[in-house]
């Protein structure tokens, strides 16, 4: 974590600094337990790979929690994430490696708005493919 | 299977209550790999200026998903939930989430479009407080991929 960012202390271009997170089989079955989301395709290969997926796949909120993660560590504890949303434009596998996958997530202020709020623009990739379009957060800033 | 579209304008029941605990919210956190002590630690989170622990953004998706999982599931709708993968989110927050928190979701199924071979179906859940308060609006579509 980088400390508190103020709403005065940015502007619009400001860059975040971009991070790597892992996802491995691991993640995801502790994932599908926390969030209640069993679908197979999220931790079994052989029913995955059934229905025509290359191999089992992240729940797109576990790759959407990555980008959440990466602004509010990035924004500090005192700043509130007001609106986030995120378009799943394509699919993170997850191999059955002990390194599994990882998800880049980098970004930018994209403006800075009215009661000390800031939209933030988010790109995340996996495998060299975006797997969040259209991703943005708004934050409001101490 | 055919999506039912007379669905589309469905508002569902309200769930039954659900009490946001901070034990809940620290697997949450673990689960997603996220160390920020405000999910975890009522003195951090009050420093922060939150009454007590607070959930992670995307938490919300576990109180959504319990009331749209339902909608979701209703037979008559006619969803292969093996064929679904999610297309979009979004999160609109009056304030974060926060231990203690007795919620419900209410499930409005607002769209259903072919995309290609695809189906799209689109939900908008709101979750207030037991009291009326609104907490968050949580709008999700969600992919029926064709066979």
């Amino acid at each position: 974590m980088s400390g508190q960012i103020t709403y005065a202390g940015v502007e619009a271009g400001t860059e975040l600094p971009a991070a790597s997170y892992p996802v491995t089989r691991l993640s995801l079955v502790k994932y599908c337990g926390a969030s209640g989301d069993f679908n197979f395709i999220h931790w079994n290969e052989r029913v995955a790979k059934a229905v025509g997926l290359p191999d089992v796949i992240a729940h797109g909120m576990f790759t959407m929690a990555q980008a959440g993660r990466f602004v509010t560590d990035w924004a500090g504890p005192r700043a509130t994430v007001v609106e986030f949303g995120v378009r799943f434009s394509s699919m993170v596998v997850v191999p059955d490696q002990d390194n599994g996958a990882s998800i880049e997530v980098s970004g930018h202020v994209e403006e800075k708005l009215p009661d000390n709020r800031v939209a933030i623009a988010l790109t995340a990739r996996a495998a060299d493919t975006k797997v969040l379009t259209r991703a943005r957060a708004v934050v409001r800033l101490p | 299977m055919a999506i039912n579209r007379d669905y589309v304008g469905r508002v569902f029941g309200v769930s039954e209550p659900y009490e946001v605990s901070r034990v809940k919210i620290a697997e949450f956190a673990d689960a997603i790999g996220d160390a920020n002590p405000v999910y975890r630690d009522k003195a951090a989170a009050q420093a922060a200026g939150h009454s007590d622990v607070i959930a992670p953004p995307t938490f919300a998706i576990v109180i959504s998903m319990a009331g749209s999982g339902a909608a979701l599931g209703d037979p008559g709708l006619g969803l292969n939930y093996a064929m679904v993968v999610h297309g979009e989110q979004r999160f609109s927050y009056s304030r974060p989430i926060t231990a203690g928190d007795v919620v419900t979701a209410q499930v409005t199924l607002t769209d259903i479009r072919d995309a290609g071979r695809n189906v799209m179906l689109t939900t908008s859940t709101e979750i207030k407080t037991v009291a009326g308060e609104h907490v968050c609006t949580a709008v999700s579509t969600i992919v029926e991929r064709g066979a």
